[in-house]
């Protein structure tokens, strides 16, 4: 399809390790996907034959979701394997989890899971790719992929000097700490705001700003990515209640006229209506929430894709 | 007929006697005596110790035996092992076994395992609280007739004040130190490595060295009110090494330890979610660790000890934060500390084999840790600069979670003594 793709992982476990040369080669082929999109026949032929375990141990509907119409417009058979429904709840270790999925000849893993570091580790344990899907509050690579994607699609192919304000719950989020190494490898500028509790000021060593004034935050903001309070995260007392939240640092009407007018809103769901955002922004102009959701399929083709191809470079030279 | 020893042409270290310098080291029947009579040691069993440092015994005062009740992950007899290999001839074994030893009968089972499986001097510890829940005290006075050298809840530490203060008190009775495990538990919920700017990267949930500070200065304030001893536990962070200086300089009793993977390692190492470096109290910043080698130079922190504490293999074969905290460190002690202390000249040998024998074994009364004539013929012979890389499946610890596994160190064990009985030889296919 593409000539000279900048790929040879078999795993995608953060987007830390990434750089941006791969990150643009992702983009590119989701833009290729993107096109066929709108075809009445979606499917392509690319992994008819490989099967694909979506291995979620943590519940997830939108990403799961998103995988499996990913890995089914590939043409892929998508399994998939819950907690609730597996081995794990008996005292199944993730490495025996992952050495049956293995051995029932899976050709890749998608997994979700609440230990941040998971995904490395079973790419240990594993010779078949293993695709992060979000671990902990560690990473959640394809999502940064899928935000940066639509950044680049509404503010221009390049994002250096772009600035990126994210607003919320960072201290628990994996979509946060993805889409700073993504937006700094890609040139643009990051602000973190929210409560100090869920910010911490030591963030800034990663090489992005800390802001505590919402006002500032959003006035030169290119981007406002709104996170969701993680309740079930959090287990002490980082913030006194939601309704505190919205009253101060939820995005209304009156807040969002701070933003310069072509700034977008963005947010990587589920959204808390009416608590980190207002429901008329939501579903307002300035919104790309949709087209987050979209890109997410094609975006993770893309890596579907690379990743598979990048396997059976492999174990084609190994033969 | 006697049995004599003569350790020879050895670099004798005794710190306690301030001894320094080539010389002999003889052991009649099991106990250190003066040089006997030309006779004598013409039937001399002979070691030679050309190159070599002789120093005492090595003393480790935190350790987990995990007998009864855990023996898959060590024993008795594989942990007195291995407190042999790694030159440590008398060890302080915790009580947070399976059942906890609070109660006289398992303090006796374990005093009648170490009479028939160990090969190292071993003195058991009590808990402090019944099942280490910190709400009714243990019955020291029992578990002081049958011999325990100190009382501890290591790895629960006692939150309730009013608990640790009257335990303070009634362990004075029997001259009982306490040894604490220094955590807030509040503070520490789900945490699992140091919070700071690698917990923050790796998204991995930190454990805050306020939580340890504050139970620090607790224990310091409750010190100075009852009078009683307390020595702090594997202390990690900066601000805890101040205020144990801080409260010495008042003359309060109070002491405390430094743990070799505490100076020698810093939370980067968690970078790669290997749970060999999960351990608790976690390792902390670049800036606590350079905090925690200076209060062992300076004496804030009183002594050395391992905080050996196996795992098996299976168990540490998982996620990040499901893994149990812990690793082992009697086998690596000696070696990582001169890399850290000696090598990098930071003090000299004296200096450190002091906090590694007889300042440990005078915090909790034990007459080891001394080349002196009389006391029992623990020794340790080992050179200080010899390179081997750290493989655990080799160690005689049961269980392989090592944080220095792959490591090149500097400083080998040759050869362990124990009431004269060599208990360790570095040669292949040494067995005892």
């Amino acid at each position: 399809m593409i000539q000279e793709l900048t790929w040879n992982r078999k795993d995608l476990l953060t987007i830390e390790e990434l750089s941006r040369e791969e990150i643009d080669t992702i983009h590119a082929l989701a833009t290729q996907f993107k096109t066929t999109l709108g075809r009445s026949q979606k499917k392509l032929p690319t992994l008819r034959g490989k099967t694909i375990i979506n291995l979620f141990i943590e519940p997830s509907t939108r990403t799961r979701i998103a995988f499996e119409i990913a890995a089914k417009r590939l043409s892929a058979d998508v399994t998939l394997v819950e907690k609730a429904a597996s081995s794990l709840v008996k005292g199944e270790s993730l490495r025996d989890t992952a050495q049956v999925v293995e051995a029932l000849n899976a050709d890749m893993i998608i997994i979700r899971h609440s230990a941040a570091g998971s995904p490395a580790y079973l790419s240990q344990i594993v010779d078949i790719p293993v695709i992060n899907a979000g671990d902990g509050a560690h990473e959640h690579p394809t999502q940064a992929l899928l935000d940066t994607f639509t950044m680049r699609e509404k503010l221009g192919h390049d994002l250096s000097g772009k600035k990126v304000t994210i607003l919320g719950d960072i201290l628990f989020s994996r979509v946060a700490r993805s889409n700073v190494w993504a937006l700094l490898k890609l040139g643009a500028e990051v602000t973190l705001a929210g409560p100090n509790t869920l910010v911490p000021k030591q963030f800034e060593e990663l090489g992005v700003t800390v802001e505590y004034n919402l006002k500032k935050a959003l006035a030169d903001a290119d981007v406002v990515m709104l996170l969701r309070i993680q309740h079930e995260r959090q287990t002490s007392s980082h913030f006194p209640s939601l309704g505190e939240y919205k009253a101060l640092y939820g995005l209304n009407r009156e807040r969002a006229a701070w933003l310069k007018p072509e700034a977008i809103i963005m947010h990587p769901g589920p959204v808390n209506r009416g608590v980190e955002l207002d429901s008329s922004l939501a579903d307002g102009e300035r919104s790309v929430i949709l087209e987050q959701v979209t890109n997410g399929i094609v975006n993770r083709m893309a890596v579907l894709y690379l990743c598979a191809s990048a396997a059976n470079q492999t174990s084609e030279t190994a033969i | 007929m006697s049995k004599l020893i003569w350790i020879k042409n050895g670099r004798v270290i005794d710190p306690a006697n301030k001894r320094d310098g080539v010389g002999d080291v003889f052991i009649r029947d099991g106990k250190v005596c003066a040089q006997p009579d030309a006779e004598a040691l013409k039937r001399a069993e002979v070691i030679d110790a050309k190159d070599l440092i002789v120093a005492p015994g090595l003393v480790d005062i935190h350790v987990h035996l995990r007998e009864p009740g855990q023996t898959h992950k060590e024993d008795i007899r594989s942990g007195s092992r291995a407190a042999a290999a790694g030159g440590f001839t008398s060890i302080v074994c915790m009580p947070n076994t399976t059942p906890p030893a609070d109660n006289p009968g398992t303090i006796r089972r374990i005093m009648d395992s170490c009479e028939r499986n160990a090969v190292v001097n071993i003195y058991p510890t009590g808990c402090l609280t019944i099942g280490m829940k910190g709400e009714q005290l243990a019955p020291f006075g029992s578990l002081h007739a049958e011999g325990i050298v100190a009382v501890t809840d290591d790895g629960l530490c006692v939150q309730n004040n009013e608990i640790m203060r009257r335990a303070l008190e009634y362990a004075q009775h029997f001259n009982l130190p306490i040894m604490d495990h220094c955590q807030d538990m509040s503070m520490t919920r789900g945490s699992v490595m140091n919070e700071g700017y690698w917990s923050l990267r790796l998204g991995l949930k930190g454990w805050p060295s306020a939580a340890e500070d504050l139970i620090i200065a607790r224990n310091v304030v409750l010190s100075q009110h009852t009078g009683a001893h307390i020595h702090m536990q594997h202390v990690s962070s900066a601000y805890g090494v101040d205020i144990l200086r801080r409260a010495k300089q008042r003359g309060v009793r109070v002491t405390g330890e430094a743990m070799p993977h505490h100076v020698y390692f810093t939370d980067e190492a968690c970078k790669t979610y290997n749970t060999n470096f999960k351990m608790n109290p976690p390792l902390r910043s670049e800036r606590d660790r350079d905090a925690v080698i200076e209060g062992v130079l300076d004496g804030s922190l009183d002594i050395i000890a391992t905080d050996h504490a196996p795992h098996a293999p299976d168990e540490k074969d998982c996620e990040f934060d499901t893994a149990p905290f812990g690793i082992i460190g009697m086998e690596t002690a000696l070696a990582s500390c001169l890399e850290v202390f000696v090598h990098r000249k930071l003090c000299d040998l004296p200096f450190l084999i002091s906090r590694l024998t007889h300042r440990p074994a005078e915090i909790l009364g034990l007459p080891k840790g001394t080349l002196s004539e009389g006391v029992d013929g623990d020794v340790v012979i080992f050179d200080p600069n010899e390179s081997w890389t750290v493989d655990p499946l080799h160690f005689r610890s049961k269980s392989s979670n090592c944080p220095w596994n792959g490591e090149t160190l500097r400083g080998r064990v040759k050869r362990t003594l124990v009431a004269g009985e060599t208990v360790w030889l570095d040669a292949p296919g040494f067995t005892i």
